[in-house]
């Protein structure tokens, strides 16, 4: 592979069906790649109030200089204009994608326009075909996979296939891409701009590799080992690859800071934690564990459910992946009594391709309304929703991708939307437009949903912020001002981490030293640590721009009152501290005095 | 004693590829694509991985069938290994023909289409080095 090809850029339109390949040393050079690249691109390539759905939103994947270079630099940064929130939609993605499109030759690959059929993209080198994708229309995001694997027999083994299932193709909103069947590039509604550009899938293979500078090749291994044995020595090893994510459930439940049934109480009851936690899951269904290319640490976690799907000895085996926040979103958010029903929801959740948290978060908000009166049975088309029923919220799945009626599809928007129409905003459990994750762990969680550029919990890591402090018995020592202060910077290195492009769980191994050292060890030279910060505070203050731009404001951040009213594991929350640390955290932001964020 | 590598056990494999990208940094590349070494899914990766590499085989039929005596069996004086099976390639001889290829019903024989010429484990073990989880291991012949 030449020398800069990690720095090229592909960009397809899929209205003239059409390629262009530029380089791009200048973004690179200045931004490493993934996230920082990203939104440079964003920027560039989407016009100001751009219809998220429409043809001119462009959607970016990027890797980094460190993409199949060192162990665990396994992520994809998406970016696009997100139809949730009307503003930044970025999602991180593991499984193949990233070693693929870096060794496919390509820092960064830029998606334009919309076709008029239903299509899907092979990526081969500078080979890129457009194809006929009409057959695909209204298959599932595993079998999608699965015939592409077939029909594609170039870069078999070593590839990814990026896809949608019918959510994506009928606009959910918060519909996710899907790759290598059990990962996903979950939130903010990647598969809907995939369904609206009538894209189903994109195949990247990998078929070059990248030569070490002569002279860097010694110190290149020496680095790459240091690195290996930290992944494989540090804590990451033993807690994500032992029980995964859903490690942390149980100990989460125990502690009451856990939202369960759309935050009616931050503790479940024994029985349920019990059964929803990641020692039960792994004890009954766990079949095996994967990794995602080039990660020693092998998260994923692969559930098999045997089950009896008709008399005479009719069983059926599905394969379906489980992490904390599945099981969290449609297992404790929707109280459910059963861990086998929670992997009947996630399956199926999965294979629609629908971003599982919004889905859950959605769902629970609806059996709230439902139970208080604020919806009626001719607007749920019969469905009594409560908590617990699988069957139930399967049908109610079913009904919101296919939009069976009004009511379907402004669930098919958002809790905010849906909730804007039928009332229930008190527990309508989004942030900045983007539903919840599980925590309801103190003030720093809060946050860090309201604050993240992608109100996400991996923005800032609020939750793991709260917990420490109540851990050590420090919350209350610790200002207002220095919980946002230890956030934004926290935000701000994650920019770093996301240009690389490391996955966060390697977070403690990838240090700002080490990173200045492996980037020079492949001839990206001149990164000192100090430098690798300023950089993750203009990426931050870049897609915070973006945000603006497109109509974001700190000030016009809705706050669900029931965060107030449940206890945390710092007692309860009052809405003035939240409100004074989003101001603190916009002053932060334009970095002087008296000078006010939008 | 002649080592070679071997799979010791398949059910730990994860699919992380770590030994591909090992048997590629020996040559100074990041990548896979002069690897001698490669673990596809077994059909889908819910059912686990195969992982693909010279078996060192006694009596090779890939030597067999080289008309230029580049790849020769690796007991054979000369060879360049000290016994226990498998192949060491003579790259000055090789003419590129890929008969070999065809010979190994494994598919363990890789092809480099920069230099035209097959890609051929050495039994190094480098490979096994970055195997965390113990799927592969060199093993006395």
């Amino acid at each position: 592979m030449k020398e800069g090809e990690g720095r090229r850029v592909l960009h397809i339109d899929l209205t003239r069906k059409r390629i262009k390949i530029e380089e791009r040393r200048d973004l690179f050079r200045a931004f490493l790649g993934g996230t920082g690249v990203a939104i440079n691109l964003l920027a560039e390539e989407c016009p100001k109030g751009a219809d998220p759905l429409g043809e001119e939103n462009p959607i970016i994947f990027a890797v980094g200089p460190l993409s199949a270079l060192y162990p665990s630099a396994s992520k994809t940064v998406a970016m696009f204009k997100s139809p949730l929130t009307g503003n930044l939609g970025e999602s991180h993605c593991g499984g193949r994608s990233a070693m693929a499109i870096r060794l496919a030759g390509y820092g960064a690959i830029v998606i334009k326009g919309s076709s008029e059929i239903p299509m899907y993209l092979t990526i081969h080198g500078d080979e890129v075909r457009f194809r006929d994708a009409s057959s695909l229309r209204g298959i599932d995001a595993e079998t999608v996979g699965r015939i592409l694997r077939e029909v594609e027999k170039k870069g078999a083994g070593a590839r990814t296939i990026i896809r949608i299932g019918r959510a994506g193709e009928r606009l959910v909103r918060y519909a996710c891409a899907v790759t290598e069947t059990y990962r996903h590039f979950g939130r903010l509604g990647l598969g809907a701009v995939m369904g609206a550009k009538r894209l189903k899938a994109v195949v990247v293979s990998a078929e070059k590799s990248v030569e070490i500078p002569k002279a860097k090749r010694s110190e290149y291994k020496r680095v790459y080992d240091e690195i290996q044995e930290t992944v494989v020595r540090t804590d990451a090893m033993e807690k994500y690859h032992d029980l995964g994510t859903a490690g942390k459930l149980y100990g989460l439940a125990k502690k009451g800071g856990i939202a369960y049934k759309n935050l009616e109480s931050a503790s479940p009851p024994e029985e349920i934690a019990r059964e929803l936690s990641g020692e039960n899951f792994a004890d009954r269904f766990l079949a095996r564990r994967i990794s995602c290319s080039h990660c020693p640490v092998g998260c994923v976690h692969l559930a098999a459910l045997r089950e009896l799907y008709e008399p005479g000895h009719y069983f059926k085996t599905t394969t379906i992946p489980y992490d904390n926040e599945p099981i969290w979103a449609v297992g404790f958010m929707l109280g459910m009594r059963s861990a086998a029903d929670c992997l009947r929801l996630i399956d199926l959740v999965d294979t629609e391709g629908m971003d599982v948290m919004s889905t859950g978060v959605t769902l629970a908000w609806a059996t709230e309304a439902y139970a208080k009166g604020l919806l009626t049975k001719e607007q749920t088309e019969g469905l009594e929703f409560r908590w617990g029923d699988a069957r139930l919220y399967s049908e109610a799945i079913n009904k919101i991708v296919e939009g069976a009626n009004e009511f379907y599809r402004n669930l098919a928007r958002g809790v905010e939307h849906a909730s804007s129409v039928y009332g229930g905003k008190d527990y309508a459990l989004a942030f900045g437009g983007n539903e919840m994750p599980a925590y309801h762990t103190g003030l720093a969680c809060y946050i860090n949903n309201l604050t993240g550029a992608r109100h996400s919990h991996l923005d800032s890591a609020g939750y793991d912020l709260d917990q420490k402090l109540a851990g050590a018995g420090k919350e209350k020592e610790l200002g207002l001002e220095e919980v946002v202060r230890a956030l934004l910077k926290e935000e701000e290195w994650r920019q770093v981490l996301s240009s690389l492009v490391v996955c966060f769980f390697a977070r403690k191994v990838y240090t700002a030293e080490v990173t200045a050292r492996a980037l020079d060890a492949i001839g990206v030279e001149g990164w000192t640590a100090e430098k690798l910060e300023d950089l993750g505070r203009v990426i931050h203050r870049a897609k915070m721009e973006f945000k603006f731009r497109e109509g974001f404001s700190l000030a016009g951040l809705r706050i669900p009152k029931r965060i107030f009213e449940v206890l945390t594991l710092q007692g309860f929350l009052k809405e003035a501290d939240l409100r004074r640390a989003i101001e603190i955290y916009g002053r932060m932001l334009v970095g002087g005095e008296g000078r006010e964020a939008p | 004693m002649a080592k070679k590598l071997a799979t010791l056990d398949v059910n730990k494999c994860i699919g992380c590829m770590e030994c591909m990208f090992a048997c590629s940094r020996r040559v100074g590349r990041g990548g896979f694509d002069n690897s001698a070494i490669r673990v596809r899914s077994a059909g889908g990766i819910e059912r686990g991985f195969v992982v693909v590499v010279c078996r060192s085989c006694e009596n090779p039929p890939c030597a067999k069938v080289c008309p230029t005596g580049a790849l020769r069996e690796r007991k054979e004086k000369g060879g360049g290994g000290g016994g226990g099976g498998g192949v060491v390639l003579n790259e000055d001889k090789c003419i590129g023909c890929g008969f070999c290829v065809q010979a190994c019903i494994m598919g363990a024989i890789f092809w480099s289409s920069e230099k035209n010429k097959p890609i051929v484990c050495r039994y190094c073990g480098e490979c096994a080095d970055y195997c965390v989880h113990n799927a592969i291991g060199l093993v006395e012949v």
